[in-house]
């Protein structure tokens, strides 16, 4: 969902902007995505280009299309996945260091935010330059955690950059799942996730919480949970809610559903289904309101407020610029801080209610 | 507090009316007094602490988050007490166990505006988010959750299985926490004592008529007064020197406001009527009203000048009755009643009551006919009441009906937005609108002359915030301008001349009628022609 309107308001707070783009003029972002000047490459481009270096495979980061794509083999293989090709497919491992046309080097370094996530580094003429894509601080146990890197620059992603958006452990979420399953052994929780990451979370959290209970997914998760557990990601017993014997069958197990499955007819095959949702934006009321969702689960798989900062400070760069999300709250949050901070006016990134 | 967080949380996030109404009774039932007397009135009648209010809750986060950040914060959650529960600086040090309802009741109700400042932060510190929220909902009484004291009662009635009736009869005269009201529905003790005493009685209310027909034999037709709903009460009191009230429809003592009809009342009796304004506007010149608007001059004040009463003096056009002399008439047929009405006027102060004209006309058509004319009177529409109907609480089918005359139509241009609060936050859901000054065409520019916050579908809300966010031209705080494309038809049920708007105008109750995306700007209405429909 473009957003434009909200950024005009910032532009004149960006002031370091001129001295900021001569300084790291190899690099340079336009709205459609980051372009590495020297190597004629974008990252996380939002139109078809000829070289393309993917962060994870959401879909607002990795569009079908591109000449060449390079990216983690989990994320090429998750674009697989959803654009049936992989024609220019140009897999790079963790840590591994390529060198791109115009001696631009790159290197994936875990997220921490799905499944193949990574944050790209780019060096060059002597500077580094750091891009999250989308990224989380806490343990996830469907992919490695995320690696503080020093830089020059910091490109780093906001979703949930508002003080508000404080994520609880999630333990304490996951029990608030389990108790509502137990307290109602007649009805099943049905937890909206997306199809990519959020549902192979949750599952994971719950096993790792030790529920050890079949899990009925709607359709449209299975071929992604089937991925992860090629990767080698241990998810428990899983069955599709269409091939279920009886309604009874589901009664006090956890279903999972895109969200957009919710408040579908698709329900109708629950038993009495108690509505929950795994997303930050969780944390505020009103939110879960909206979407209709009785059992809030705030479980994100984006760095929280916290996060976000402690990072820009443990990260130091000189300058932080900002992809997507509040971008207000965290400039402000760098300017009482004495850094350095812009804004960058991308489109295509998902805003509210997007995979938070 | 955290068993009253939890309902807090479980009533937010329940959709159907009767699980909420269960937790609520559950709550109820679970919790021991006086915790549960002090959570019924923070979602029924509220709770008011003196030293702590909205502003409080502001001046305790501007010293413990950045100004910038928190407004930030605030407009995208929509609720400030919320805001203040999630930005919360949890303390470095065990703070102590969670306060019960009861003692944090307590510890608020002896808070000055000199102690509140270091207060209320201790009590804060010893709550996780959740309770934090439920303290300050509970400490401000804005619950803006979805409860309505209607709802609260019946919650009540059901969690012990006594009838509706009988709460709402019991409840008035009762004060938090309502432990006389405990003892008799929980424990069986005899109902509070209230005879003697002016207390307000629930008020017969009417769904809305549409229907193409009604037998008149059945029905009996009655004007609508374009006022407020009142109920005077005149009772011995606990002296026996008696005691007047005047209660809104709600329920709120009203009397400060409109001291001359309490203070005309003396005969023991429970009056229902529509509080008006001394005017020429309805009802033409002989005894006639004002019109809203002079009224709405009146409403709020907690005293009111001799000058006030001079030239704005109120009265009562009453309705109906529901006592007279300690015997409750509710149970009589309306005829009934409006015969001993008719009976008690002539012991009333003239200059202070009157009666509601009943509508003679021999058949529907003649009605319908009548209700279209009554425009000009600036009447609100007609009611219609069954003639062999009771007076009972609430709103019962097929009992009264009011039959509100259509709403004035005006085409305007969408000017500001503004994200909502409770159920709208995040979304851009206040509209301010305008009309042209001048020629659309030429050198004419739109002038706001109104602010709508409903009339529209929850989809059509998605749609209309799309289109704020995506033709934002300007940002003032929290206020988008819009590029102005955007074409409302606007119903509303009255325009006044008013010098608080810069367009000399200001429109009764308007909403969103029809989003006209087929309309050009240049097409919407000019302030003249709204101003043509001024009638007062």
């Amino acid at each position: 969902m473009s957003d434009n309107p909200d950024l005009k308001g910032t532009s004149a707070r960006s002031f370091h902007c001129d001295r900021v783009a001569r300084a790291f003029s190899w690099i340079r972002p336009e709205p459609w995505g980051i372009h590495v000047v020297p190597a004629d490459c974008w990252i996380d481009p939002a139109r078809a280009v000829d070289r393309a270096l993917v962060t994870h495979g959401h879909a607002d980061h990795a569009r079908g299309g591109h000449g060449q794509t390079y990216a983690t083999p989990e994320t090429l293989a998750i674009m697989k996945l959803r654009y049936a090709t992989s024609d220019g497919a140009v897999p790079v491992a963790y840590h591994e260091t390529i060198t791109l046309p115009g001696g631009v080097k790159a290197t994936w370094i875990p997220a921490g935010h799905v499944l193949g996530s990574a944050q790209i580094l780019l060096e060059h003429a002597g500077e580094r330059i750091l891009v999250t894509g989308d990224f989380k601080r806490r343990a996830d146990p469907t992919c490695p955690p995320f690696e503080i890197t020093p830089c020059d620059v910091f490109i780093t992603e906001a979703t949930f950059g508002l003080p508000v958006f404080r994520h609880p452990p999630t333990q304490h979420e996951i029990a608030k799942l389990t108790d509502a399953l137990a307290a109602e052994p007649e009805r099943c929780v049905l937890v909206g996730a997306y199809a990519l990451g959020k549902a192979q979370r949750v599952i994971a959290e719950l096993r790792a919480a030790g529920h050890t209970q079949t899990i009925w997914l709607h359709g449209a998760l299975e071929k992604m949970c089937r991925l992860y557990e090629d990767f080698g990601v241990d998810l428990g017993p899983l069955s599709l809610v269409s091939e279920a014997p009886s309604k009874g069958a589901m009664a006090g197990h956890v279903v999972l559903a895109p969200p957009s499955a919710l408040n579908d007819r698709w329900s109708r095959r629950l038993p009495d289904p108690l509505t929950a949702m795994a997303s930050g934006w969780m944390r505020v009321r009103q939110r879960a309101r909206q979407r209709g969702v009785e059992l809030p689960l705030i479980i994100s798989d984006h760095a929280d407020w916290d996060e976000l900062t402690r990072t820009v400070t443990e990260v130091a760069p000189r300058e932080t610029w900002i992809t997507h999300g509040r971008e207000e709250a965290m400039l402000r949050w760098c300017e009482l801080h004495q850094k350095k901070a812009r804004a960058l006016a991308l489109v295509g990134y998902e805003d509210e209610g997007g995979d938070g | 507090m955290e068993a009253f967080a939890a309902l807090l949380d479980t009533l937010v996030y329940t959709r159907s009316r009767n699980a909420k109404i269960a937790a609520f009774a559950r709550y109820l039932r679970d919790t021991p007094d006086p915790d549960r007397g002090y959570a019924l009135a923070a979602l029924s009648d509220g709770l008011d602490f003196v030293a702590v209010k909205g502003s409080t809750i502001r001046a305790l986060m501007r010293e413990r988050v950045d100004p910038e950040l928190w407004t930030l914060s605030r407009d995208y959650v929509g609720d400030s007490a919320e805001t203040a529960s999630l930005l919360w600086p949890e303390p470095e040090h065990f703070p102590g166990p969670p306060p019960s309802v009861a003692q944090a009741v307590e510890a608020l109700a002896a808070m000055t505006r000199s102690t509140v400042a270091t207060e209320l932060p201790a009590l804060l510190d010893r709550l996780d988010a959740e309770g934090r929220y439920a303290l300050l909902k509970l400490a401000t009484g804005a619950m803006r959750i979805g409860i309505s004291a209607r709802l609260a009662k019946t919650a009540f009635a059901q969690a012990f299985d006594v009838a509706i009736e009988d709460v709402e009869e019991h409840w008035h005269g009762q004060s938090p926490p309502y432990t006389a009201l405990f003892d008799w529905a929980a424990h069986g003790a005899a109902p509070p004592d209230t005879e003697n005493l002016p207390l307000f009685r629930p008020f017969m209310l009417a769904h809305a008529f549409e229907a193409d027909d009604l037998d008149l034999d059945a029905y009996v037709a009655e004007w609508k007064w374009d006022g407020i709903r009142v109920q005077a009460v005149h009772a011995p009191g606990e002296s026996g020197t008696g005691e007047s009230r005047l209660y809104s429809r709600s329920g709120d003592d009203i009397s400060a406001s409109f001291p001359e009809i309490p203070a005309a009342l003396d005969v023991p009796c429970v009056l229902d009527g529509e509080l008006l304004v001394r005017g020429e506007a309805q009802g033409g010149k002989e005894g006639g009203a004002a019109s809203f608007n002079a009224l709405q001059q009146r409403l709020g004040r907690k005293t009111v000048s001799k000058k006030m009463l001079r030239e704005a003096p109120a009265f009562v056009r009453l309705y109906d009755v529901l006592q007279v002399e300690g015997e409750d008439l509710r149970p009589l047929p309306w005829a009934r009643r409006r015969e001993a009405l008719e009976k008690l006027l002539l012991r009333l102060d003239p200059e202070r009551f009157d009666l509601s004209r009943l509508i003679d006309v021999p058949g529907f058509a003649e009605l319908a006919a009548l209700r279209e004319s009554a425009r000009d009177a600036a009447i609100e529409g007609v009611m219609l009441k069954r003639r062999d109907s009771p007076y009972v609480a609430g709103r019962k089918v097929g009992l009264w009906y009011k039959w509100k005359r259509d709403p004035l139509l005006i085409d305007c241009v969408l000017m500001y937005a503004q994200r909502g609060s409770g159920k709208r936050s995040s979304f851009y859901s206040d509209f301010t609108f305008g009309c042209w000054d001048g020629d659309p065409d030429g050198e004419g520019q739109l002038l706001p002359v109104g602010k709508a916050y409903f009339g529209f579908t929850d989809a059509e809300l998605k749609e209309l915030d799309r289109h704020v966010r995506q033709h934002t031209v300007n940002r003032f705080g929290p206020v988008r301008e819009t590029d102005k494309s955007l074409v409302f038809e606007i119903a509303f049920d009255s325009v006044h001349a008013s010098a608080r708007h810069k367009s000399g105008l200001a429109m009764r109750f308007p909403r969103i009628h029809r989003i006209r995306s087929d309309k050009p700007a240049h097409e919407a209405d000019r302030i003249a022609s709204l101003r043509a429909l001024i009638r007062d």
